[in-house]
């Protein structure tokens, strides 16, 4: 009875505010899944008295076909680089006044720039994440295998005879075309971004030389596979390959992960805060941009979600075991031998899906 | 015979109206229950199914929608001009590709339909047999799964089937196999993923088909003297076949279109329409040819099911 009362009355209230509900703030923001400390949105809705209403994805393309249907309703998103450059082509994205962004000078000057590959003078976004593609393997399965190699090197995956040794106890790469291939194209000496045929169609030949050998392209299974002992060496993301490490570890059943940054240089990619043009709350979007871009929130954020923010201001703050994992905040040396994957045209990628269909099934 | 002997009783009843008015009244009825579902169909069907076809006929764009207008309008020269793109179905013909992803679903979902109706008609035999109360405890027995989300069923099977769980681990300490199997990636755990999925869509139908079946027709035959596996082919077969057809189409149907069975338990070389659908719309960003997958899809699938209908609606008329 008395709880019947109590629902009642929150019924009224709510038929009641809706008229005063647009003065109260709200901010619709849309970002990967496990991808920022929850206490972090409780602080800013403290400090602000913005309501947050913080829903998830897990893919780029998910995010995309919403986007691009139009009428989204989210204020801020969080594109990958090469997805926001084609986004911004299509028109759908706000320009950021930089001046309503008191902490933007915070952002690590050298990374901004190379974010700026996607999206000139960066009017469009604010960088959130960063993190690279690499090699996640379990050292004692890997090393029974091979002996004592270094075990840096694509050559697991891309040389067809070391990756037919190791296709016993499995691997796995990320089914994302445009990821895997440019790397590919850069271990076989072609300038990752090549549109080039003839170097789509090397890097297919590289790519069946070693099918054979791979158990499947899978973007998400290779986490749990890892910890599990199911397969031995995965392409993938780096905090993907941190989580999976912990995972063993937690198991306890005696698998060690260890995660790799290739020695032939690999994919750094970015992911961007954006604000749509067609944001219900632009104001509310710029508030939460700026609190992102504090140097307690990122630090807090890049501690609890092991990906490296581009927040100069935040790395005296982080713990000692994100910012001295070379894994997650690799040296100035490594770095330099990162590259970007820029947005491909509609043509290529065309081309570029039906290769990678003809190297996953053989046909 | 019982309809006629119905529509009798109905007009005894109603002699005491007026020829007219019962026939205003009964139409009144009808209509109103078949515009429901016709509505249904229209608003949830036909005009989605539009709004894919008029896709399928324009032509990919970097824009808000990402594909180009069918009609334009020229104010200055008073022009409307009406732009059909038809390069999406001709590209689906230029690429064996295409043509090998349908078969390939077509060929699985037909593998899997025979095996779901391999496995379901004992299971629907049995029920219908069984006694009363044992019968409804059986058929929710059968129903209870649905209770369970789908995609938490199929993750299940991955536990099942993957190189240390439970069947690899029980073969191997019953000394069957001393290397463990490969069965999760591969056609087989599709199959199986199937086959569990929509075995109820099966066994109902056959449930409902054996159900009605008149039992002293087979008494009839065994004093006739046709022995037990005689009479299940010339009669409990034949009369099943209504059954077999309603739950072999509700097999068949989804199990082309799918797509969360094949990516859960399906290697990466096992090919499927709703892959390549996939593929189109969000790796290559084109609708219009997304769209134009979907519609071949469509027809390549509906053609053949009616054609499959207008026999059978011939021969319950004959």
């Amino acid at each position: 009875m008395h709880h019947k009362k109590i629902g009642l009355t929150a019924a009224l209230a709510l038929a009641l505010s809706t008229s005063a509900m647009a003065e109260e703030k709200v901010l619709n923001v849309y970002n990967w899944s496990d991808y920022i400390d929850p206490k972090e949105i409780k602080q800013f809705e403290k400090e602000t008295g913005i309501k947050v209403n913080y829903d998830v994805y897990d893919s780029n393309e998910v995010l995309e076909a919403k986007l691009m249907s139009g009428g989204s309703g989210y204020d801020v998103v969080v594109p990958t680089g090469a997805f926001l450059e084609r986004q911004v082509q299509a028109g759908i994205y706000a320009e950021i006044d930089k001046s309503k962004l008191k902490n933007y000078g915070n952002l690590d000057e050298v990374l901004v720039e190379k974010v700026a590959r996607h999206d000139a003078g960066n009017k469009h976004n604010v960088p959130y994440a960063w993190g690279t593609i690499g090699l996640g393997y379990n050292e004692k399965m890997v090393k029974e295998r091979l002996g004592n190699v270094s075990l840096d090197s694509l050559d697991l995956i891309f040389n067809p005879e070391v990756a037919a040794k190791l296709a016993d106890c499995g691997i796995g790469l990320l089914d994302s075309p445009a990821e895997v291939m440019s790397i590919a194209m850069n271990y076989a000496g072609m300038d990752p971004n090549s549109e080039k045929k003839s170097d789509l169609k090397k890097a297919t030949e590289l790519m069946k030389s070693v099918r054979g050998s791979y158990k499947y392209f899978h973007s998400g299974k290779y986490i749990s596979d890892l910890a599990n002992g199911e397969i031995c060496v995965a392409l993938g993301y780096n905090g993907d390959i941190l989580q999976a490490q912990s995972r063993a570890e937690e198991a306890g059943q005696g698998h060690k992960i260890k995660y790799a940054i290739p020695q032939e240089g690999t994919l750094v990619w970015f992911d961007l805060l954006a604000i749509p043009a067609d944001a219900p709350n632009k104001e509310s979007a710029y508030a939460f941009i700026d609190f992102i871009l504090k140097p307690e929130t990122s630090a807090s954020i890049s501690n609890f979600v092991y990906y490296a923010v581009a927040n100069k201001a935040a790395e005296p703050l982080l713990n000692k075991d994100v910012i001295g994992n070379p894994g997650i905040y690799p040296s100035d040396e490594v770095k330099a031998n990162l590259f970007t994957q820029n947005a491909h045209t509609a043509k290529f990628d065309r081309l570029l899906t039906r290769a990678w269909t003809g190297i996953k099934t053989g046909r | 015979m019982s309809i006629l002997s119905r529509a009798a009783l109905i007009h005894d009843a109603s002699s005491r109206m007026t020829k007219y008015d019962f026939i205003r009244r009964v139409n009144w009825g009808k209509t109103a229950v078949v515009a429901v579902p016709a509505l249904w169909l229209a608003v949830f069907f036909f005009i989605p199914f539009l709004v894919v076809f008029k896709i399928s006929l324009s032509e990919a764009a970097i824009a808000v929608p990402p594909y180009s207008a069918l009609l334009e309008w020229d104010l200055e020269e008073a022009y409307l001009t009406l732009k059909l793109n038809i390069g999406n179905y001709l590209y689906l013909l230029e690429d064996a590709f295409y043509l090998d992803a349908y078969l390939s679903s077509i060929r699985i979902a037909a593998v899997s339909t025979f095996y779901t109706l391999i496995l379901a008609f004992p299971i629907a035999y049995m029920i219908a047999r069984a006694e009363g109360g044992k019968r409804a405890l059986l058929l929710a027995l059968v129903i209870l799964p649905f209770w369970t989300s789908f995609l938490l069923r199929v993750y299940a099977w991955m536990g099942f089937l993957k190189k240390n769980g439970i069947v690899n681990e029980f073969l191997m300490a019953t000394g069957i196999i001393d290397q463990p199997l490969v069965m999760l990636q591969t056609d087989f755990a599709v199959y199986i993923g199937i086959v569990y999925t929509y075995l109820p869509f099966m066994v109902l139908p056959l449930y409902s088909a054996l159900e009605k079946m008149d039992m002293t027709l087979l008494e009839a035959a065994e004093d006739l003297g046709c022995r037990p596996i005689q009479s299940f082919f010339l009669i409990t077969l034949p009369l099943a076949v209504p059954g077999i057809i309603a739950g072999c189409l509700l097999v068949f149907i989804p199990a082309v279109g799918e797509f969360v069975i094949p990516a859960l338990l399906g290697g990466s070389d096992t090919l499927m329409i709703g892959r390549v659908l996939w593929d189109e719309f969000f790796l290559n960003r084109d609708w219009p040819m997304a769209s134009a997958v979907a519609i071949v899809m469509l027809i390549v699938l509906v053609l053949p099911i009616m054609l499959i209908r207008n026999g059978q609606g011939k021969e319950e008329t004959v």
